[in-house]
């Protein structure tokens, strides 16, 4: 499932500085250079090649054609598969880290695939629009409707979105599989980090798309 | 009265064609009894020699060295006309000037396979113990005979590393091979097209083919060496039939559809009325002019055998633990010899191994045979492949 098929984020494109999205370069940040990376979801390889740039071994799935073949073409080890089914074939610990950027809320099992995530790679960076973002909110409240929003402009019966989820429910997803939070950063509609001394239900609020560094958590 | 016309005798002569069987125009390895050739049916072969072709030049550090594997009915001509046929090199689509695999990057190396017959030895040559061609007294070969022959050659060429191994169908075999066998030795794998063993309809197929062979009373029992004629016939029909599989019923259509060859009504006949049985007729009777019939029969069999889970007790992944190499797998969605769904096996393997992988399925109407055509999509996908790979590689590329 490539990104633009899940989430147009033109804005945060035209956002960014440079010629990188401000997601990717958070992403970016968190990966610790000259480690194994994969890229569940990696569209047409943007991520891969900024990653590549930092001399980070890296690797991709994408379920569209059209985009595993251009990441091919450009040099990129990507090859076709879908989060659902195939990570099941990758080994224990192949990875340092594992990235699933802005794809989860497109899996039929989210939490099956976070946990692949985590017995694939040390570490996950995963992330995802938040659907508990004031202006969702307010289009559920006021407007009676399925929000729809410059991001996220697919109506309720054609988007590939299946399982939206807020920050305060994904949390609680991480508690319950005992995936533990190392870094967690929530990005405003403006693609800027929403400040870290603020609690957890302004992020729910203000945050519009939420970046997380997870590792295994230890036995409960 | 119902009009029949068999398919036309070769235009090319027995002696022209052994003559390119035992004495090439190309280079040739020789390997004496000193270093025989240990086959997976337990004979050692030898003497032997491999027929192979080079392009471009051998860099310093001996590392820009590339191998064609070539396929079934291929041969070490990948790149120059073909000193039989006068034909254009048959992969020259990929390799050439200014092509994904350009003599001016690469040292590029390709050898006709054992058991081949434009060169390297095989059922067609003389074996020297009696004077006489080798027939059905050949030893079977393997596809991991093939490779071991050819690492040899690279032995011989004083190459310890290549840089990339690339083939399409059984070459594509020969390069899975090579990465199972010699993983050390291949730098990057490029295969195209294949599968990691022959199914279960392909060797229903290549059965066919042999059974039309040997059903041609001019095979003889595979003598036909000895009676100084080649079981044409049969050899052009195995190759009618195999040609089918190489295309697709929408490629067929685009093609022939249900025109007629060179006439507005059916002749009721058993005459070739429609272009695609035109078509096939040529191109049954084009290959019996370069082709020797038991070498078919051997060659078809080496695939029929190719199974490299089997050599590693069933479990695909293990013949590639911890492997280095760089992959790129390419399968087309209208090649139903081998399909896509055989590509993704083999790349769940290399995932399985943490492998580094790229795995690609281009959209394309042609079938199997899509890898020999111009197919930009493919070109594209392989340069920069090998590109990536030169990189990491440190090759230094001169201009481009």
């Amino acid at each position: 499932m490539s990104v633009q098929e899940v989430l147009p984020l033109n804005g945060v494109a035209t956002r960014s500085p440079g010629q990188y999205r401000a997601d990717h370069l958070l992403v970016a940040d968190m990966v610790k250079p000259g480690s194994k990376v994969l890229d569940v979801g990696c569209g047409e390889g943007d991520l891969l090649q900024l990653l590549e740039t930092r001399g980070i071994d890296g690797r991709g799935i994408e379920l569209s054609r059209e985009g595993v073949n251009r990441c091919v073409a450009k040099g990129l080890a990507v090859v076709q598969g879908d989060a659902d089914t195939d990570l099941v074939n990758y080994p224990d610990d192949a990875f340092d880290y594992v990235i699933l950027s802005q794809t989860l809320q497109a899996t039929r099992q989210p939490r099956v695939v976070l946990e692949n995530l985590l017995r694939i790679g040390r570490r996950a960076i995963v992330s995802f629009p938040n659907f508990g973002f004031w202006k969702m909110r307010l289009q559920l409240l006021i407007g009676g409707h399925m929000p729809r929003t410059e991001n996220l402009p697919a109506t309720w019966y054609d988007t590939a979105n299946i399982h939206f989820c807020t920050i305060k429910d994904f949390v609680q997803l991480c508690d319950e599989i005992n995936v533990k939070m190392e870094r967690s950063v929530a990005l405003d509609l403006y693609g800027r980090p929403v400040p870290l001394n603020l609690p957890w239900w302004v992020w729910n609020m203000f945050g519009e798309q939420a970046v997380f560094l997870l590792s295994r958590g230890g036995g409960k | 009265m119902v009009g029949v016309k068999s398919i036309p005798s070769p235009a090319i002569s027995a002696d022209e064609r052994s003559h390119e069987v035992d004495h090439p125009s190309s280079q040739v390895a020789h390997f004496g009894a000193e270093q025989p050739l240990r086959l997976d049916c337990g004979v050692d072969l030898s003497p032997f020699q491999i027929a192979y072709q080079t392009y471009g030049e051998l860099n310093a550090d001996r590392s820009n060295a590339v191998l064609i594997c070539h396929a079934l009915t291929g041969d070490q001509h990948v790149a120059n006309v073909h000193p039989v046929t006068g034909k254009p090199g048959w992969w020259e689509t990929l390799v050439g000037p200014g092509r994904p695999i350009d003599p001016k990057h690469y040292f590029i190396i390709c050898s006709n396979v054992i058991g081949g017959c434009m060169g390297s030895t095989g059922p067609a040559s003389i074996n020297p113990a009696t004077g006489k061609v080798w027939g059905l007294d050949f030893p079977v070969i393997t596809i991991p005979d093939m490779v071991r022959a050819q690492a040899m050659l690279i032995d011989r060429l004083g190459i310890d590393t290549l840089f990339a191994v690339v083939g399409g169908s059984m070459g594509g075999m020969q390069v899975l091979q090579w990465t199972a066998a010699y993983p050390a030795r291949v730098y990057s794998a490029l295969a195209i097209a294949c599968a990691t063993r022959h199914s279960a309809q392909n060797i229903a197929f290549h059965e066919l083919g042999r059974q039309a062979v040997m059903a041609d009373p001019d095979w003889h029992g595979g003598g036909y060496a000895d009676h100084g004629i080649h079981p044409h016939r049969g050899l052009a029909v195995a190759r009618m039939a195999a040609h089918i599989t190489y295309l697709s019923d929408a490629a067929l259509h685009r093609k022939f559809g249900r025109r007629m060859q060179d006439r507005e009504l059916p002749t009721f006949s058993f005459d070739a009325d429609f272009q695609v049985e035109s078509y096939l007729r040529y191109q049954g009777s084009s290959f019996v002019e370069r082709f020797d019939a038991n070498s078919y029969l051997y060659l078809t069999r080496a695939m029929d055998y190719f199974d490299i889970a089997a050599d590693h007790d069933g479990v695909l992944a293990k013949a590639f633990a911890d492997i280095k190499t760089r992959f790129c797998v390419v399968s087309f969605t209208s090649d139903w010899l081998f399909p896509t769904s055989e590509s993704r096996a083999l790349v769940h393997a290399l995932n399985a191994s943490s492998a580094r992988v790229s795995f690609a399925e281009i959209e394309t109407d042609r079938g199997h045979d899509a890898f020999l055509l111009d197919v930009p999509e493919f070109f594209d996908i392989s340069r920069a492949f090998l590109q990536s790979a030169g990189k990491a590689r440190g090759l230094t590329a001169k201009d481009g």
